[in-house]
Order: structure tokens, then C-alpha cells, then sequence
């Protein structure tokens, strides 16, 4: 059998997660639609005063875009746990970090972007102005990948356990910390006026430090996991 | 030298000499604690301005930085076991969780307790409390996941997997919950500890710290010790042990 | 300093004492662990060696 180049298996790894989404996209549509119900949660629980809710709008999106994430961090390696192509990867010739930032990667894409669409939408509901739910776009799309990274280290940890849902939270979310941070502060921030620069370059970073780190942690959590 | 460490390497030798070490670092530990709380009770004089609650402090303070020290010495020891494949370090990682846990504990009420004569709440959204609640939480995870595997070789590498990604992340976490307590808190907090401390102050603090140190070193080989012979139960030493007793 | 004084911590006596009176609950709790659990663990083995003695 001849080896493919590393950027092909990616590619092809890529690829076929994609397309196993796509034929379950029913699937897709739960996380989002856990994200727009805890938002609308919130006015109804905290009250409709339109000044209240741009304050906390920030805070709120980004918490419930949390969840939503860690939610769908299961099906990162269920299914291929469960049909036994996870310890294929293992002893492919291909090195496992790789293969895992393939996976990694076609999991955000099909469960954190859809949350970048919804956004804009949960902002004029909790009536952000525009500035804010520009720079809310922005955090999203530098801050859930970094929530992919890090929760597919959790999944990594739990993938052989029965109960490994609450397990996972506890320990993902206290890593999401910094993220939650960052993010919802910036999008205060452009609904006062204030520079971002700071908190967006900060993401970045948590978004390279956490693109280059967490694939290794992964590889070697998940040969703990199937050993 | 290079054989009393390989000698550690062996369970049995392990459990020999711990067991005649606990002893000593006992009495050390115990000693170091009565002259620091002496000193601190009672030769300590009152703060100017917090008067005598500040006495807090030689508990809540070691425990502190406890908390952290313990979590990197986890970390430490769960790569090092993880690496060299030393199953004495692993049993060392995984004895340090449930005592850095409680050191953590104790130094989120005993801060409570201090704030509330001080900020006149029990709870303060204070950058390090705050800091110490997450640290408290990636303690419970550690050892929620090490519970949670059946097999515990398994789990302890699994568990130094969470422990040094934790150890990567804590100046991250700490840095961006300062960043946030900046921004969204005034002035009006007190940070604990004057930066010019009393001399008479100081040395108890330190002393306190080291009795901690001593503490956790006592403690962790008491439960290093009884996790060696759960892995071992089948061994003849073992065996011999549990027919003597 | 009186022994009064000294168990009334300036008025802080509540929270001072307190606090030392947990971190001692604290400290004891994990000294009295690992004792338990070594003797829960010796009991438990020693059982078992006896009922293996019984078989062969």
C-alpha cells in the first residue's frame, strides 16, 4: 500500500468528515439550535428592559456559544471511536496530530461556523448596536476554533468513558476561561468605543498557541485513551 | 547515590523508605507549626489597619501558594511519568490531586472569611480568589477523570495528559482573570498584603509556608505509600506485609 | 497580653478563629485519609489471603 503525502491525508480526512456531516446535517442543526434557545432563555428570565440586555448581550452570546460548543465536542470522536477507524488512525503511517487537526478543523467547520451565521441574528434580538455584532463575528470566528482545540483534548481524555458528558464539562470549561474573557470584553468594548486591538490580538495568540499545542495533547491523550 | 534512586524506582523500597521518612518530616512539619503560629498569634503585633484579622493570613497565604505548587509538582510528576515511564512518579501525581485540592479549599474560605471584615462580603470577585475558584475546579477535574477510568495505570496517564495541559493553561487563566478584574472593578479593593510587611510578620509567614511544604511532603508519601500497595496487592511483599499485621 | 486578649483577636475573634479552626479540620482530614485507607486496604487483603489459604 502506498503511503499518501501528509497534506493529502489531511485533505482526505477532511473531506470525508465533511461529507459524513453533510448525509447526518440533521445532526448539525441541534448545537445552533441550543444556542438560540439559551439566548432566548435569558430576557426571559432576567427581563426585557432593552438597556439591560445590550449590556449583558456580550456576556450572554458568548456563554451560550460556549455551551453550545462543548455540546457538540461529543461527536468529535464518537463515531469513529465507536467503529473502531479511531485506532486505524493510530497505526496509519501518518503522524496523529496531524490526523487529529484534520478532524479537529472539519469539526469546526461544521459545528462552530453555523454559529458565526446565527450570531448577527442573537445580536439584534438583545439589540447590540452594529459595531458590536461585527466584532462579535470577529471573536467568534477567532475564538471557537480555539474552543475546538481545546475541547477535542478533553474528548481525547473521556472517549472510552460511559458517562464521559459531565466529565468533559468539568474539564473543558475552566479552560474555555480565557476565551469567554477575551471575547465577550471586546465586544463590550466596540459597543462603548473602545479600541479592540488588545483583545483581538490576544484571541489570535490563544488561537496559534492552541492551534500548534493542542493536536499534540490530543494524539497523545487519545493513545492513552485506546491503549 | 545513582542506587538509592534506582532503589526508589522499586515499589518496595519505596514503601520501606517513605515509611521511615514520614516520621521525621512529621515532627519537622509539626515543630515548624507551632513556632510559626506562635510567632504569629502571639509575637506578631495587631496590623495598623486591619488590626487582628490579618492573623488569617499565615493559614490562608502557605495554603495559597500551596495550591499552585502542588498543581505544578502534579504536572511535573505526571511528565515525568508519562516520559520515562516511572510508575512512582505517577503515583506521586495522583496522591498530590486530593491534597492540592484541599489546600485550595482552605484558601478560598479562609480568603472568604477574611473578606468579609475587610470588604464587608463573604464573596469578592478579587482577581486571585477568582483565580483560586478555577484552580479549585481543574483540581475536581483532575480528579474526577482519574475516578472515572477504570483502570487506574490508565488513568494516571491520562490524568498527567490533563494535569500538564492545566499547567500550560493556569498563566493564561490567571493573566486574563487579572486583565478582566481591571477592567471591570475599581480601585476600591484592598490587595491582600501591604507590599512593605512587618519583619516580625514576615518571618512566621515564611516559617508557616515552610510547616505547608512539609505538611504536603508528609501527606503525599502517606498516600503515595497506600497506593503503591493497592497496585501491588499481588505481590509477594505484599502479601507478607498484610500476614504480619 | 492577656489570655483573653489573645482568644479576642482585636474583636476578629470570629473570623480568625474560624478560619484556623477549619484548616485544622483540613489538615487532620488528610492526615486521618490515607491512615483509613491504608487499614480499609489491609483488612480488605488480608481477607482475601485467608480465603485463598482456605482453597488450596
Amino acid at each position: 500500500m502506498n503511503t499518501p503525502s501528509l497534506s493529502r491525508a489531511f485533505a482526505l480526512l477532511l473531506w470525508r468528515d465533511l461529507l459524513l456531516a453533510y448525509r447526518r446535517r440533521t445532526e448539525m442543526i441541534n448545537p445552533l439550535l441550543f444556542f438560540v434557545l439559551v439566548t432566548t432563555l435569558f430576557p426571559l428570565g432576567i427581563g426585557a428592559d432593552p438597556a439591560l440586555l445590550r449590556q449583558v448581550a456580550p456576556g450572554i452570546i458568548w456563554v451560550a456559544a460556549l455551551l453550545a460548543a462543548m455540546l457538540s465536542l461529543d461527536s468529535v470522536f464518537r463515531s469513529d471511536f465507536e467503529d473502531g477507524s479511531l485506532e486505524q488512525f493510530l497505526i496509519s503511517a501518518q503522524p496523529l496530530s496531524i490526523l487529529v487537526l484534520a478532524k479537529v478543523v472539519a469539526h469546526w467547520l461544521i459545528t462552530g461556523l453555523p454559529l458565526l451565521i446565527v450570531a448577527p441574528l442573537l445580536g439584534l434580538l438583545l439589540d447590540l448596536p452594529a459595531a458590536s455584532i461585527s466584532t462579535l463575528l470577529v471573536t467568534l470566528a477567532l475564538g471557537t476554533p480555539v474552543l475546538s482545540m481545546i475541547g477535542a483534548i478533553g474528548v481525547a481524555l473521556t472517549v472510552g468513558l460511559h458517562r464521559g458528558g459531565v466529565i468533559l464539562s468539568l474539564l473543558v470549561l475552566p479552560l474555555y476561561i480565557p476565551v469567554l474573557i477575551f471575547a465577550a470584553n471586546a465586544v463590550e468594548s466596540a459597543g462603548a468605543g473602545l479600541p479592540i486591538v488588545a483583545h483581538l490580538s490576544l484571541l489570535t495568540a490563544l488561537l496559534v498557541l492552541s492551534t500548534s499545542l493542542s493536536p499534540l495533547a490530543t494524539a497523545a491523550a487519545l493513545k492513552i485513551s485506546l491503549s | 547515590m545513582l542506587r538509592f534512586f534506582h532503589q526508589l524506582g522499586s515499589p518496595k523500597h519505596f514503601y520501606r523508605i517513605a515509611g521511615r521518612w514520614i516520621p521525621w518530616l512529621a515532627a519537622a512539619c509539626a515543630a515548624l507549626m507551632l513556632i510559626g503560629l506562635y510567632q504569629g498569634m502571639v509575637v506578631a503585633p495587631p496590623d495598623y489597619q486591619q488590626g487582628d484579622s490579618y492573623r488569617i493570613m499565615f493559614i490562608h497565604v502557605p495554603s495559597a501558594w500551596m495550591s499552585l505548587f502542588i498543581y505544578i509538582v502534579m504536572a511535573v510528576a505526571g511528565a515525568i511519568g508519562l516520559i520515562w515511564h516511572m510508575k512512582l512518579a505517577e503515583v506521586i501525581a495522583i496522591s498530590s490531586a486530593p491534597i492540592g485540592a484541599s489546600f485550595t479549599f482552605l484558601a478560598l474560605v479562609t480568603g472568604s472569611i477574611w473578606g468579609k471584615p475587610m470588604w464587608g462580603a463573604w464573596w469578592v470577585w478579587d482577581a486571585r480568589l477568582t483565580s483560586e475558584l478555577i484552580l479549585l475546579f481543574l483540581y475536581l477535574g483532575v480528579m474526577a477523570l482519574y475516578s472515572a477510568v477504570e483502570d487506574k495505570r490508565t488513568a494516571a496517564r491520562a490524568t498527567a495528559i490533563l494535569a500538564i495541559v492545566g499547567v500550560v493553561n493556569i498563566p493564561i487563566i490567571h493573566y486574563s482573570v487579572e486583565w478582566w478584574n481591571t477592567l471591570h472593578q475599581g480601585p476600591t479593593v484592598t490587595k491582600f498584603g501591604a507590599p512593605s510587611i512587618d519583619l516580625r510578620m514576615l518571618i512566621p509567614l515564611l516559617v508557616m509556608a515552610v510547616a505547608f511544604k512539609l505538611f504536603y511532603a508528609t501527606v503525599v508519601l502517606m498516600r503515595a505509600r497506600v497506593e503503591v500497595l493497592q497496585r501491588e496487592r499481588n505481590a509477594q511483599w505484599v502479601r507478607e506485609l498484610v500476614d504480619i499485621s | 497580653m492577656t489570655l483573653q486578649e489573645f482568644f479576642h483577636m482585636g474583636g476578629y475573634a470570629v473570623y480568625v478563629w474560624s478560619s484556623y479552626a477549619i484548616a485544622l479540620v483540613v489538615l487532620v482530614a488528610n492526615v486521618v485519609a490515607p491512615i483509613l485507607q491504608r487499614r480499609k486496604l489491609f483488612v480488605q487483603l488480608a481477607r482475601r489471603q485467608r480465603r485463598e489459604r482456605r482453597e488450596s
